[in-house]
């Protein structure tokens, strides 16, 4: 690593400085309190915001102890994506204030007499100086689109005001092509509709929900795992298709233990079944659908008994199953799953959960898919953006056509030098995503920021990432700051406000100031022309018919649906934003671009002996790899486990709770040890450990060097032509029971 | 009056929010707990089943913790809730043993400590922070006394079980199976 222009630095110990100015912030929010007169009130003060633990967003208030200090959040019951009831995440965000290992002040990366490389902790106008000056440096020699953006979460939307007020749209966001883009491109391309977020399932009233390796319940999508529930309550059957025995498939009428990676083989049986039984809905096909023929012809092959040989499902389970769901029908849900970036043809296999749901006539339907009211409120005024001379896409040689957002990991590819390009992407604002961890080839991200004239991160803690910033910029957590609205589609839309429960903690800032205080010193402050954030939101608010006043009051507004149109009445026109304005069961669009138009199985790569396929997920009290250093949520869990079936423990002589490092096919070797969990609940074919766990950076004190990270096995990566999502599940493991000091710095 | 509380197996997904809700709502020091998570595998790949529970103190008719008490600070409250005064306990620890559920903890500050149905909330009319969060909604509460509360109504309509019946302590939290 002494070659790199860019080492990797840890957050160094605060200092008394900056352990004074925070202080001084504390004190400053007591005496504020005192004078207010809320001690001693007997209805404790609450304020409204809404949860950045994870995307959910989850409106809820917050309340204060007697002393004036942040206790505890609970949900807003107005509020329909969590209905008053926030997930463990939610209510231990309480853990991302409090946590002493947070950011505290602006660090900048400076070289030494002798060239060591360190953070020094400046002012923010020293680190905003910083900024706009490269900024304007690149602009200059290699123009304004060398600049792009990496974000998750509320800060997005500020630093992309000023990204396309500077003349980028480099935009990216992780959540679409390492989590949620196939399924995206899938639905469009066959009901000319994607399913953003929340997605719009009627999960409450149906009568049979297909879980394909989506483990709700593990996966805390609120509003989801709260209407399984209800579902479970009035008797629905839940068939769930996973090589693991999770929690959702214990809930389960059916548990299909499939073979990992044979998912489409599966799929294209069931359509089969469906179609060959007349179990498929014929006036809604033929209404409504494109390519039916085509469809039908193409799955004959695909039996129950070819299926078998593939998945290892037996034939009359999987005959079972489809009649259950066809019994259902049209209140069947195939869940379309969230992070879907699995084998590289994800796109294929979600068009396959489509077709599928298609046939069952599911879209558009009571206990199916509803269509989702979808209102926006208007953006405060700001000058028309420039349009951007180029973008991401020219990087990609044509490749990945149907993208139909910026890929984080394109984005990332385009900041390699290579001769194809003519201009490499310079500079990154990553806001709220630890890319480390996010982004699949490690060494590949790591190259790409070595290439990088600046790098600015915006966070809440010392992830890995920060290590390898030119520029920190510690933003203060959601319970401190205002932010945009959350305006959410559901069964109706609803807006949601967040203010500020408690001044910030320590040298903290709110993401919009840090983005408008840049882009004044660009000569762009007319794009941020308010001068309070409140003055904004009021703004903003009363364009609806609300008010900062009200809605500081009530937290959520529900916006009536403007028609009754949640479902499809019998019998009536649709039209579908498809090329032949039908669902399509024979995608045009992806044959026009040379893909297959109909789902095709193609084998995957299986494990040489010894190894076992690395799977991956969710715990419920953890969101990414954001929360590992959590007080409240490390004390519900603090590290993760490595599956193992006990056929397998007992091969390697592995017990429970023993600590050994995972391999990959390359050689790689995890960073730090995993205890073995040795479990029934997984294939023996299989391990599983949940994502998020592993971190590198001491600075995070009760989540360093605490289980093992997916991410720093997940080398081998599978590309999906058609959009570009990277899967990531085509990596094996083996196990060593100790290793060598030199290999993985 | 008599408090229960009836927790729905099939339907809890171990999410541990009721921990967490638990710990924030009753200023329960991190590092310690007044209900928990007991998820049971039974079974081989790939006939498999787990039983997830969240558990807590049962709030027994028939209490070992009350019995054994020196001081009098463990003792019952109006409506069977069975509970700890701080001030009276002398951290002897005796009930944290005499516990067949493990339900009590020593806190930090010197005495023992365990859940109250959440008292203050109930007294107000309110759900127990733990019923009030729960994603799931697996959690019932409600008086045993009368027909109409939720408790009583679910517990009429399902199978229920207690744990470790054998020792004879009358719980008051049932298991919906």
């Amino acid at each position: 690593m002494s070659g790199s222009r860019r080492d990797f630095i840890k957050i160094s110990a605060l200092s008394a400085a900056g352990l004074l100015l925070g202080g001084h912030y504390v004190q400053s929010a007591m005496s504020g309190k005192k004078s207010a007169g809320n001690l001693g009130s007997a209805v404790p003060l609450r304020t409204p915001t809404y949860c950045e633990v994870c995307f959910w967003q989850c409106a809820g208030w917050v309340y204060k102890n007697e002393k004036g200090d942040i206790q505890k959040v609970v949900g807003n019951d107005d509020d329909p994506n969590c209905n008053g009831r926030l997930c463990p995440r939610g209510t231990g965000g309480v853990g991302m204030y409090h946590d002493e290992d947070r950011l505290k002040t602006p660090l900048l990366r400076i070289k030494d007499q002798d060239g060591n490389q360190t953070f020094t902790e400046v002012s923010w106008e020293e680190a905003f100086d910083f900024i706009a000056e490269r900024l304007q440096k690149i602009k200059e020699e290699h123009g304004p689109e060398c600049i792009a953006l990496f974000t998750h979460g509320s800060g997005g939307n500020y630093w992309g005001n000023m990204l396309k007020a500077f003349g980028s749209s480099n935009i990216a966001a992780p959540s679409y092509s390492q989590c949620r883009g196939p399924r995206e491109v899938a639905f469009i391309t066959t009901f000319g509709d994607g399913l953003n977020s929340p997605e719009p399932l009627d999960i409450r009233d149906t009568r049979c929900l297909v879980l394909i390796g989506s483990h709700l319940g593990e996966n805390m999508h609120n509003g989801q795992v709260q209407e399984m529930s209800d579902a479970i309550d009035k008797g629905a059957a839940i068939i769930t298709v996973d090589p693991r025995y999770s929690t959702a498939a214990s809930k389960s009428k059916f548990w299909l233990p499939i073979k990992p990676a044979t998912d489409i083989a599966l799929l294209l049986s069931w359509i089969r079944e469906i179609i060959n039984n007349g179990w498929y809905d014929k006036e809604y096909i033929n209404q409504y659908a494109y390519g039916f023929e085509e469809l039908k012809n193409h799955v004959q092959p695909f039996t129950p008994e070819w299926a078998y040989g593939i998945t290892t499902i037996r034939p009359e389970q999987i005959r079972e199953t489809a009649r259950e769901m066809a019994n259902a029908a049209p209140s069947v849900i195939i869940h379309p799953g969230r992070h879907v970036t699995w084998y590289g043809d994800d796109t294929q296999r979600l068009r396959a959960v489509a077709i599928l749901n298609a046939l069952l006539g599911s879209w558009g339907r009571r206990g199916g898919f509803f269509i989702p009211e979808k209102k926006s409120v208007p953006e405060y005024p700001h000058p028309p953006y420039p349009a951007p001379r180029r973008t991401w896409r020219e990087a990609m040689n044509g490749k990945y056509p149907l993208a139909d957002l910026a890929l984080a990991s394109g984005v990332c590819d385009a900041t390699i030098p290579s001769p194809d390009l003519d201009c490499s992407i310079k500079a990154w604002i990553v806001n709220g995503t630890n890319l480390i961890m996010t982004l699949p080839d490690q060494k590949k991200t790591i190259d790409a920021i070595n290439n990088l004239e600046l790098m600015v991160v915006v966070d809440t803690m010392p992830m890995e990432i920060t290590g390898y910033a030119d520029v920190v910029l510690p933003e203060c957590t959601y319970l401190e700051r205002w932010d945009d609205l959350r305006v959410a589609q559901g069964r109706n839309s609803s807006v949601a406000l967040r203010m500020p429960a408690a001044e910030p903690k320590y040298n903290t800032k709110p993401a919009y100031w840090m983005a408008k205080e840049v882009a004044i010193r660009l000569g762009l402050g007319a794009y941020f022309a308010w001068e309070t954030f409140e003055e904004k939101l009021d703004w903003q608010l009363k364009q609806i018919g609300s008010s900062l006043e009200e809605m500081k009051r009530i937290g959520v507004k529900n916006l009536p649906r403007e028609f009754d149109d949640l479902f499809f009445a019998p019998g009536d026109d649709h039209e579908f934003y498809t090329n032949t304005g039908k669902i399509e069961l024979y995608s045009t669009a992806l044959a026009a671009e040379g893909f297959d138009p109909m789902p095709v199985y193609t084998p995957h790569m299986e494990p040489p002996a010894g190894y076992y396929h690395l799977n991956y997920g969710r715990a419920p009290m953890h969101t990414f790899s954001r929360t590992a250093n959590n007080p409240n949520l490390v004390d519900l869990m603090d590290e993760n486990t490595v599956w193992v079936n006990p056929k397998v423990a007992n091969e390697w002589g592995l017990t429970n709770g023993q600590p050994v490092y995972l391999e990959n096919q390359d050689g790689v070797i995890a960073k730090f040890p995993v205890k073995v969990r040795v479990t029934e609940r997984i294939r023996f074919d299989s391990v599983y450990i949940v994502h998020g766990f592993g971190h590198a950076d001491k600075k995070l004190s009760r989540a360093y060097g605490k289980g093992a990270s997916d991410a720093d096995l997940i080398t081998r990566v599978l590309m999906d032509p058609i959009m570009g999502g990277t899967g990531m599940r085509g990596n094996f493991v083996t196990f060593r029971f100790n290793k060598e000091s030199e290999v993985q710095s | 009056m008599r408090y229960a509380m009836a927790i729905d197996t099939r339907k809890c997904v171990g999410c541990s929010d009721c921990v967490v809700a638990c710990q924030t709502e009753n200023n329960v020091p991190i590092g310690y707990c007044r209900d928990w998570v007991v998820e049971v595998t039974d079974g081989t790949y790939p006939q498999l089943e787990i039983e997830i529970r969240s558990e807590r103190c049962n709030h027994c008719e028939n209490s070992p913790c009350v019995r054994c008490c020196p001081t009098g600070a463990s003792h019952y409250e109006a409506g069977g809730l069975v509970l700890v005064t701080p001030h009276k306990c002398i951290g002897c620890g005796a009930c944290v043993v005499s516990c067949p559920y493990d339900a009590r903890y020593s806190h930090p500050d010197g005495y023992v400590d365990k859940c109250t149905f959440c008292m203050h909330r109930i007294q107000k009319g309110q759900q127990p922070a733990c019923v009030e969060v729960c994603p799931t909604k697996c959690m019932y509460f409600g008086d045993l006394d009368d027909p109409n509360s939720d408790v009583s109504r679910v517990l009429k309509k399902r199978k229920f079980k207690t744990l470790i019946p054998e020792a004879g302590t009358k719980p008051h939290v049932y298991y919906l199976i």
